[in-house]
């Protein structure tokens, strides 16, 4: 994992300094808060319905228990003893005061993390695949390319004042799991003609109110020249992107007025003026970043498989939790486990102090101190002895984080809502907590399988509704709370927007809906097909007259 | 209002008749891209620093060809939001070779005082009753930075590279 030298320190120490002097500014009423807001936002502070929100970043989803004990002190001293992890690798804190935000930004770098750039239009944090270094179909370590990109991204003279928001996100697996065609750009490794690594470069993807799957700008690109081909698309973004409308500044807007062989050639040229400069990287910093990502020394551990296997037979609950949430390691003896923040009773996302606290002392103790967060809200330990595994699910199973769901119908992704966003026009987590009252029968969400449904509260999709197998969206009807939902999204590899299925519905139908579309789903499948797979043979009708009847079919909401 | 070149408050040598209908006789002009494509041989008759004010919506692909002929490019910023202009100093330092003064007009932020120097930007139009004070403490926010951008300063990664330590 990367360590700050002195310049990283340095940097974020002059980042605080200059924030404190600003909220001075702004307490004092020197600086408006017309003036203020960019710079605050700049540093991850947002004025929510109720408080500040401050938004931090977790770098590429890795946080070490150091990292996690901070978040959790932070969670007690600052706001009301808990955070939330969102949907692009951060923790939210949703109850800071201004005053106290430089102090709480003065102890989150003593363990390396910041709230730069977690807002505002500039390049937001580089995310990446919550497995990356240690899963087994990976061509190499996207992390390495994240902390390059971080470091060329944060506080970039050029490109700090954008159109709009920029988000970037690299996968080194030919399984995605990253969403990477939901973003700005989108960066793939793959193999080209000859077997050299390099990246395939998708852009202009995005979610909320326009949703678009990214474009492939350039099918293969070496990785020496990752940074002069970022710099020339985010050149050409800056001078070309819409300024005159907010809703239409985002670069997938431009890419697609333009035409993407357009904005390629435009990029291209660019591209062909600046590629042969290093852009301030030598070689000598590459190999610095890629010695940090370096494998921690595993031991040489026998296979314990077959033990699992009989610990699994007589303890179904063990059983259920292994197969849902535990992944295969590329080291033998070694596995990767997936801890839910998705028990029925809770908020998805949220965790509190005693909880992360809880989690740094297992990380240590199981998984060499290093876990992840994914996009999908869910905490990761990446290096867990096999060994270990029956032991650490018993003591995971108290904190709720164990619930055996991952990748199920009930492990949905919510943003925030009307709870706490002052974008929302709905609540999106009373939804999520009457779908998990109505799916508690463990073996149906099984044979249900995989399943994601993802809620969001308005269309800004911070709940990544577009591409939920089932998505909801909450949308406000004359002061009353609708839910719109759509199906067939996925955001892996080969992704999809979802299609609208119907009039909205009130917040007490989404449940039997949901069960409709299930029952359509199971009695139309074949064999082991996925929803997603079923959805795409048969097509939007049958899951329409299921939900609507047969009647109501040409009602559009 | 002061004008700061090169870390100093100075008394402005130009006069910036962009917006104006007539240009005076003689003395160094600030005129806009249509008043220059209407009366160049007049202005290069003057024998006159010439500046040219472009707007955020003005590329400089468009002088790029006069540049031989200017001395001063006023780049504004209609609110510190629209970061056009940053781009455009960086093409004018880097793709045009251009080396006269680029001086940030308009709202121009304190707060983004560093990305203006480190983009190229020399000069800086400051609203402030002490412009050099609030320039020298909004200049010294930053001593490092991630990004090479052609002005010159290393970036952390080339420093660490030749073993420079803070």
């Amino acid at each position: 994992m990367y360590r700050y030298d002195e310049f990283d320190h340095k940097l974020v120490q002059e980042r605080i300094q200059q924030f404190r002097h600003q909220v001075k500014r702004r307490l004092s009423g020197e600086l408006t808060e017309d003036q203020f807001k960019p710079l605050r936002l700049m540093n991850g502070l947002y004025l929510q319905l109720h408080a500040y929100m401050l938004r931090v970043n977790v770098p590429y989803g890795a946080i070490t228990s150091r990292q996690m004990r901070k978040f959790a002190h932070v969670a007690r001293a600052y706001d009301r003893g808990f955070g939330h992890f969102t949907t692009r690798q951060n923790i939210q804190y949703n109850w800071v005061k201004l005053e106290e935000t430089p102090d709480l930004l003065a102890e989150l770098a003593e363990v390396e993390v910041t709230g730069i750039q977690s807002s505002g239009n500039c390049v937001r944090n580089i995310t990446s695949d919550h497995y990356a270094g240690r899963i087994k179909d990976e061509l190499a370590d996207p992390r390495i390319y994240c902390e390059l990109l971080r470091q060329y991204t944060v506080l970039h003279p050029e490109f700090s004042f954008l159109p709009r928001k920029f988000k970037i996100a690299v996968t080194g697996s030919p399984k995605d799991r990253a969403a990477v065609a939901l973003h700005d750009i989108g960066l793939r490794m793959h193999l080209n003609d000859t077997g050299k690594l390099g990246f395939e470069v998708l852009v202009g993807g995005g979610q909320g109110r326009t949703p678009i799957i990214a474009k492939t700008i350039r099918e293969w690109l070496p990785p020496e020249h990752l940074m002069a081909y970022v710099e020339a698309i985010l050149r050409v973004y800056n001078l070309s992107g819409r300024r005159d409308n907010i809703h239409k500044a985002r670069i997938k807007i431009i890419v697609n007025q333009m035409g993407i062989d357009q904005y390629r050639e435009l990029v291209d040229q660019e591209f062909d003026r600046i590629k042969g400069d290093a852009k301030g990287i030598p070689e000598a910093e590459i190999q610095r970043i890629k010695a940090y990502f370096a494998p921690p020394e595993y031991e040489e551990l026998p296979d314990f498989t077959d033990k699992l296997n009989t610990l699994r037979l007589t303890d179904k609950t063990f059983d259920l939790w292994m197969s849902s949430n535990v992944a295969e390691h590329k080291i033998g003896g070694y596995a990767i486990v997936n801890l839910t923040l998705k028990a029925p009773d809770r908020v998805p996302g949220d965790i509190t102090a005693t909880a992360m606290d809880a989690v740094a002392d297992l990380a240590d103790e199981y998984s060499l101190g290093e876990m992840r967060v994914n996009h999908r809200q869910n905490l990761v330990f990446v290096d867990v002895k096999q060994v270990d595994l029956h032991s650490l699910w018993k003591k995971l199973g108290p904190l709720e984080l164990a619930t055996p769901n991952l990748g199920q119908l009930t492990d949905m992704i919510t943003c925030p809502g009307l709870d706490y966003c002052n974008l929302a026009n709905a609540r999106s987590i009373p939804v999520a907590q009457d779908i998990n009252k109505h799916f508690v029968d463990v073996d149906r969400l099984i044979a249900i399988g995989d399943f994601t449904v993802n809620i969001s509260g308005c269309m800004n999709a911070c709940g990544h509704h577009h591409v939920g197998n089932v998505g909801i969206l909450g949308v406000d009807k004359h002061g009353t709370e609708f839910f719109q939902l759509t199906l067939g999204g996925s955001s892996d590899e080969g992704a999809s927007l979802g299609d609208r299925l119907g009039r909205a519905l009130p917040q007490e139908e989404v449940p039997a809906a949901i069960e409709a579309i299930v029952d359509t789903y199971i009695d139309t499948r074949e064999d082991d097909e996925r929803f997603l797979d079923t959805y795409r043979r048969i097509g939007m009708v049958p899951f329409k007259e299921a939900v609507y009847g047969s009647v109501d079919t040409k009602v559009v909401a | 209002m002061g004008l700061i070149k090169e870390g100093k408050l100075v008394n402005d040598p130009f006069k910036n008749v962009s917006a104006c209908d007539t240009v005076p006789a003689k003395g160094p002009v600030i005129v806009s891209i249509d008043q220059w494509i209407v009366r160049r041989d007049d202005l290069l008759k003057r024998s006159s620093l010439i500046g040219i004010w472009l707007k955020s919506d003005e590329h400089p692909e468009a002088i790029a060809g006069d540049l031989v002929h200017l001395s001063l490019i006023a780049l504004e910023f209609p609110s510190f939001r629209d970061g056009r202009a940053y781009s455009y100093a960086r093409l004018l330092r880097d793709k045009y070779d251009f080396s006269g003064e680029i001086r940030a007009v308009g709202d121009v932020l304190l707060d983004q005082l560093h990305f203006m120097v480190r983009s190229g930007f020399d000069a800086f139009e400051v609203e402030s009753e002490d412009p050099l004070g609030a320039y020298n403490i909004a200049a010294a926010d930053y001593s490092v930075w991630y990004q090479q951008t052609g002005d010159g300063r290393l970036s952390a990664a080339e420093l660490r590279d030749k073993g420079v330590r803070r």
